[in-house]
């Protein structure tokens, strides 16, 4: 996923039909309770509260004391690991005909907000789960797909989304993974890079072409179990940050699947990555406010201890207007994640608004880290003080799930066909 | 064994707490509010012996504000299987004491049996420590304060309880009044699947009025003040240094 960079913009896609209904689905008229305000959207509910006080505890009790070793030597505890499935967060919208809690994407966020503040490799960990794999099975699954993956999702199968090739990142569709078809079976063959989870995956959701002669309509997504023959997964990355997720090569080599492994329809992958991936980058927003989140609180208190020329760090005004430009930055691209999960919660369509917080948050992110090194000074770029890994951790935001630039596009096309559609 | 268990609402263990500009209390506007600890352990061990088969039903119960319904939901996703408020309009609820919170527990035991009422062994927001003594005489039950384990032993529990140098182990009939110190247990967190499930649970919401409880204030609270600020120490060359300074100051003979 780390290259799911994808897509050249949903809207190419698209028929522009669809764009105008897009356009026209946020001002559909909100559905209120007689006499009731709308709520604020930064106001959560009673259970969502809950969640979030979980989530909290288990970052700070379990993750916390664990973040800067499992940075260190790039792997992610055991107890991190069973502790995320054994507290409900990997299988969050699962239906509970499926062992799952039947909660909401809302309260995916929230989770992977929550565990950012802490560990933003753990949140990139659950939110794969959550965002892409979970949903894409629930979605689109056969009933005898969903019985075999889902109940192992919520309680101890990780699922690693393998898009992204050596020639395909932003180019998604350029993939060259190919499955053959062989009677009932397909020979899958080829090499996906840059596949987050891939290190702890049970099984994969492969995209490769069926029919590389009718290009990109010719892709379809396989469940492939990892312990399928012709598969292996390569050498874990060194990489700049988020380390202790496991970002692996997956090999497939001449790998055998029956028909039925195909989820949802043949030669319909391209739809499936793109849809899946839209809701992918509230995901990735929710990261990336809590990464933000998550270093200012770890640095707002050292500016109010701290003190040079007789005053706290925070009185001098160069600094405190610096404090309340992320602060409020911070504020905006949180509201435009919220915003863009209620919109989905909605049924609304969400493409523009998950692509703006995508990009907005992932520049808030880096921002925000990179303010709070120069805050803390000497302190702030040792490993004693946590911001130096957040700013680490907060580039691959502009990375992966459609690089910025892949945004822009996206945005700027919606905001093209907006306006046509206005003429 | 049908268990009770009183949860008390109260500032987070975390927060860095304030007081009010006229000292008559604490600042709690938009501060993080939870279980009381101690009540969490209490509820913990209830809902573990309702998983060895040892108690048939557990009931957390709250008095406060309407906000109380927080903490409740979140112990019916720890595992509580009803909840019951006792409602106050918030102005009451800072001034509620001990003794109200006994009274109304003791007319929920009368409405309605009980084996046994597990608390916290104190509240980290008052530290008053009575509630579980006063229901016990209010109910003429016998009490086991302090527990650090509990045994389930028919109509009996058993009861570690950590004393001064030692334990101190008793055995109490049922019905009674326990109350949970520290090393109890560790209690879970409320799993998003619970949480889920927690909404479907039947909390019941009473008004102390209703009940006939009376709350009116037996103690005043005359001044709440913060702790004297630590001053800052000094630093010294080396041990003969040290030790100069420490008989400066009289804290060594010369």
């Amino acid at each position: 996923m780390l290259s799911s960079s994808v897509l050249r913009s949903s809207s190419s896609l698209s028929s522009v039909r669809s764009l105008l209904t897009a356009a026209s689905a946020a001002s559909k008229p909100r559905h209120d309770v007689e006499g009731r305000a709308p709520p604020p959207l930064n106001q959560l509910s009673e259970h969502e509260l809950t969640l979030r006080d979980t989530v909290k505890r288990f970052s700070h009790d379990v993750i916390k004391p664990l973040v800067r070793s499992m940075d260190d030597s790039s792997t992610m505890h055991e107890s991190v690991l069973k502790g995320t499935f054994a507290n409900g967060f990997m299988g969050i919208e699962v239906p509970e005909k499926y062992q799952g809690p039947e909660s909401s994407f809302f309260d995916a966020v929230i989770v992977i907000e929550e565990l950012a503040k802490i560990d933003p490799s753990v949140s990139v960990f659950v939110d794969v789960q959550n965002t892409l794999v979970a949903p894409l099975i629930f979605t689109l699954g056969t009933e005898e797909q969903k019985q075999k993956y889902l109940p192992r999702i919520c309680h101890d199968w990780i699922g690693a989304f393998c898009l992204s090739e050596a020639g395909s990142g932003s180019d998604a569709f350029a993939l060259k993974t190919t499955a053959k078809k062989d009677g009932d079976d397909f020979v899958i063959n080829g090499g996906k890079l840059w596949i987050t989870n891939a290190g702890h995956a049970s099984f994969f959701l492969v995209f490769a072409n069926a029919e590389p002669e009718k290009g990109y309509r010719g892709i379809t997504c396989f469940l492939v179990d990892r312990n399928a023959e012709g598969v292996s997964v390569g050498k874990k990355e060194d990489k700049l940050g988020i380390r202790a997720s496991s970002t692996c090569p997956v090999n497939f080599d001449g790998v055998r699947v029956h028909k039925s492994a195909i989820l949802g329809e043949y030669g319909k992958g391209y739809k499936y990555a793109i849809e899946c991936l839209n809701a992918g980058r509230i995901g990735i927003g929710a990261q990336m406010i809590g990464l933000a989140q998550g270093c200012f609180d770890a640095s707002v208190p050292y500016l109010q201890e701290r003190k040079q020329f007789g005053s706290r760090l925070i009185d001098f005004q160069g600094m405190a207007f610096q404090v309340s430009e992320v602060g409020m930055e911070i504020e905006a691209a949180r509201m435009l994640v919220y915003n863009a999960a209620r919109m989905k919660e909605a049924g609304l369509s969400f493409v523009k608004e998950a692509a703006m917080a995508k990009l907005y948050s992932s520049i808030v992110a880096s921002k925000t880290t990179s303010k709070c090194v120069e805050w803390l000074g000497g302190v702030g770029f040792t490993k004693e003080f946590p911001v130096e890994k957040f700013y680490r951790d907060a580039k691959i935001g502009t990375i992966y799930e459609g690089t910025s630039n892949i945004q822009l596009n996206t945005i700027a096309k919606l905001i093209d066909a907006e306006y046509k559609a206005k003429a | 064994m049908r268990v009770l268990v009183g949860v008390k609402r109260v500032v987070d263990y975390a927060v860095k707490v304030r007081v009010k500009p006229d000292k008559t209390g604490v600042i709690t506007e938009g501060v993080q509010h939870s279980i009381n600890p101690f009540d969490e352990i209490a509820l913990e061990e209830a809902v573990k012996l309702k998983e060895k088969k040892a108690a048939t039903e557990v009931v957390a119960f709250s008095m406060g504000g309407p906000k109380c319904q927080e903490v409740l939901r979140t112990a019916l996703a720890k595992g509580a299987d009803k909840a019951i408020h006792i409602e106050v309009p918030d102005a009451d609820a800072s001034k509620l004491e001990p003794l109200h919170v006994a009274r109304a527990l003791k007319k929920i035991i009368e409405n309605d049996k009980f084996d046994a009422v597990f608390l916290g062994k104190q509240a980290i927001d008052d530290d008053a420590n009575q509630t579980g003594s006063l229901i016990a005489g209010i109910l003429d039950w016998p009490q086991a304060l302090y527990a650090s384990k509990v045994e389930p032993d028919g109509k009996y529990l058993k009861v570690t309880r950590e004393i001064d140098g030692g334990l101190d182990t008793i055995k109490v009939s049922l019905p009674a009044v326990l109350s949970a110190d520290l090393r109890l247990n560790e209690p879970r967190y409320a799993t998003l699947p619970n949480i889920m499930k927690a909404k479907k649970k039947p909390l019941e919401k009473k008004s102390a009025k209703d009940l006939g409880i009376d709350v009116t204030p037996q103690t005043k609270v005359l001044e709440v003040s913060e702790p004297p600020v630590r001053q800052a120490g000094g630093f010294v060359d080396d041990v003969s240094a040290l030790i100069t300074k420490l008989k400066e100051k009289g804290f060594i003979k010369a």
